[in-house]
């Protein structure tokens, strides 16, 4: 018994006491439990495995890709898959096709960063705000969200992008601006489950600022909701994304983007099937990853929402 | 006393005498048509801002480069440019409500004649799809709700998930290289043959705007083979992503349902068990799921302006999208209005629609 007292415990055994003695080993044992519940689903696991390999992809894209994904050779035009040490064959310029599609995992990736860096954090304010203040300021800002989670995703964004202009950056933009009311509810829903409990009072009589109580102590409860609602909505951002990128309104040539590649190689669906379907199926799959680990988080995090 | 009167003595009373002296059903409309009033104000409110943003000058598209100073500011005056925002947003307001969205560059035509052209088209898709979205949706989620964590339960989520993944472009590049392309199984892309098109233009009376119909109506069987052979991807196509997520509802729904006691109460009683599931159990689903399919059409709407693209289909998506690229704004923000608006009626509907049918939601 002494024993155990004297000699540091394992990290296993920090991990799984009873008794955490600090609020960080309280913390750290929740997020080893749900990463256990986790790491035993299968799927969710598959889900994250793309995602790393999105993420690995993206970071080390110079090095994976044998080709310049720009480079031209138009004598090597609509080669199929395997040719000459081009795996999945080359486009109506002559690109490496695998190569564009290393690359555009870095477009995807910066896509999905951005949006999930805006919408969900200006949805949390709005939502905490307004669930913590309570009367018109509720009332105006979330009328206001409702205002905006009832207009059409992809219509809304089109006409913004044809407003600013195309480019990845507008077209990030435009869809931030139709996603951040789903935070914004989400966020708001939290908030009013926890604006009257003692802890939030006690703070207050304490003499903290409403500011500091949405800051400090709102804003932490409605994390992992919204962390849920992030990870299923990014394969949503992903196919408006290349949606928008399909229309031309994303991100311009030469640039690789999944999307855009289809685009171009619509024209040569019926000769040459492999320059439109293979980018769609590097779009499939990355958003059947965060559908995955999405539905799973769900079940862990937010286990009143599973639908089993 | 009425023997109503008797048997709920407290119920007509309080409907009289209610909080606000208004009757909750009236209140409730009352309700639905305000929030119905300030969204509808919202998105004028963002188109109208979207077109103020917009880089071009549509002073300049209309006098042209080579105008004097003096004949761009009479034009702008023509066009009511110069005076201050809130004036033009509620001239703007005025012109929408009066049914005019001003004329379109493209196809110099007033916009909303063009939308009246072009809407019963995806109109006609987005129907088909749902239909059989419905169809095969249903179904499948009330036989994975059954065999739950059994093999018809995975294919079932398997089939669905991929739907919730796969960009419908994509998909209809896909299915037009395999069934139109390798199979020959169905038309290629557009409403009609251009041979088709001819007769239909000379022979078929318009009567609702959908070529299927309409060529049925007149007994132009050529047409109506011919346009069906076009139809069956595109809405195949749309009812995938439609069936995915009713599957999905449904099964979840049916789930819930099964769980009941009365499901219990049912089966010990000896009801046989298909009608335990299919009448009693799907029966209740259906209230939850009317609003799951109303959701469902209106993103269909909406999910229309890529598959449109894709399948060179006249509707309103493709007008849309081809307006947008030879910066027709009127056009790209009348259409925006018009599936905007579609999509928030059919959102309140579907509110509105499960107060009526869930007696408990009144």
């Amino acid at each position: 018994m002494s024993q155990a007292h004297t000699t540091p415990p394992t990290l296993r055994e920090w991990l799984s006491t009873d008794t955490p003695r600090s609020r960080f080993q309280a913390r750290s044992i929740a997020i080893w439990n749900a990463w256990r519940t986790l790491s035993s689903n299968g799927l969710a696991m598959l889900g994250l495995a793309i995602i790393v390999v999105l993420v690995l992809m993206a970071l080390f894209a110079p090095w994976i890709a044998t080709h310049e994904p720009n480079a031209q050779n138009l004598t090597g035009r609509l080669n199929p898959p395997g040719w000459e040490g081009h795996l999945l064959g080359t486009d109506e310029l002559g690109r490496d096709i695998f190569s564009r599609i290393v690359f555009g995992a870095r477009v995807t990736l910066y896509i999905v960063a951005l949006v999930a860096v805006t919408a969900p954090v200006f949805g949390l304010i709005v939502g905490t705000v307004a669930g913590t203040m309570g009367g018109w300021t509720d009332r105006v800002l979330m009328r206001m969200t409702d205002i905006f989670l009832a207009f059409p995703r992809l219509i809304l964004a089109l006409a913004f992008v044809a407003a600013l202009g195309p480019g990845i950056f507008n077209a990030v933009l435009a869809i931030a601006l139709t996603a951040w009311p789903a935070y914004a509810r989400v966020a708001r829903a939290e908030t009013l489950t926890v604006r009257r409990s003692d802890y939030i009072a006690a703070a207050r009589l304490q003499g903290a600022s409403t500011f500091r109580i949405i800051t400090g102590h709102v804003m932490p409860m409605c994390l992992s909701s919204v962390i849920v609602r992030v990870t299923l909505d990014m394969a949503g951002i992903i196919l408006t994304a290349a949606g928008l990128g399909f229309l031309g309104l994303g991100a311009q040539p030469p640039q690789a983007e999944w999307g855009a590649m289809i685009s171009t190689g619509r024209q040569y669906l019926l000769s040459h099937w492999w320059v439109a379907t293979i980018p769609g199926i590097a779009i499939l799959t990355v958003s059947l990853g965060f559908n995955l680990l999405g539905d799973a988080l769900r079940d862990v995090l937010d286990p009143r929402a599973a639908t089993k | 006393m009425t023997p109503a009167d008797i048997e709920n003595p407290r119920g007509p009373r309080r409907a009289r005498f209610g909080s606000s002296g208004l009757p909750r059903v009236m209140k409730r409309a009352a309700g639905f048509v305000f929030s119905l009033a300030i969204t509808l104000f919202g998105l004028l409110l963002v188109t109208f801002l979207i077109a103020r943003v917009v880089p071009l000058d549509p002073v300049l598209a209309v006098v042209g480069d080579r105008a004097t100073q003096a004949q761009y500011e009479a034009a702008r005056e023509a066009m009511g440019l110069d005076r201050p925002l809130p004036v033009q947003f509620v001239e703007y307001v005025g012109d929408v409500v009066t049914g005019d969205l001003g004329r379109s560059n493209l196809t110099s035509r007033p916009v909303t004649e063009d939308i009246r052209r072009a809407f019963p088209a995806t109109l006609e898709l987005a129907t088909l799809a749902t239909i059989i979205g419905v169809m095969l949706g249903i179904p499948a989620g009330v036989i994975g709700a059954v065999n739950q964590g059994r093999w018809p339960d995975h294919i079932i989520r398997v089939v669905g998930l991929l739907g919730y993944s796969m960009p419908v472009f994509w998909l209809g590049l896909v299915a037009l290289l395999i069934f139109y392309g390798q199979l020959g199984w169905t038309a290629g892309p557009g409403r009609l043959d251009v041979s088709e098109q001819f007769t239909y233009e000379l022979e078929v009376a318009r009567r609702t705007g959908s070529v299927i119909i309409d060529s049925a109506l007149s007994g132009a069987w050529d047409v109506f083979r011919n346009a069906l052979a076009h139809v069956v991807l595109p809405a195949g196509v749309l009812g995938y992503f439609s069936m995915a997520y009713i599957s999905r509802m449904t099964r979840s729904f049916m789930l819930e349902q099964l769980g009941q006691e009365y499901v219990t109460a049912a089966r010990v009683k000896g009801v046989p068990e298909w009608r335990v599931v299919w009448v009693h159990a799907l029966g209740n689903a259906m209230v939850p799921l009317i609003t799951v399919i109303v959701l469902s059409y209106a993103g269909l709407l909406e999910g229309s302006v890529l598959t449109e693209t894709v399948f060179a289909w006249p509707g309103l998506g493709l007008y849309i999208t081809q307006a947008l690229f030879a910066a027709d704004f009127n056009a790209v923000l009348g259409g925006t209005l018009v599936i905007g608006a579609m999509f928030i009626v059919l959102n309140l509907l579907s509110d509105i629609l499960y107060t009526i049918v869930d007696p408990r939601a009144r």
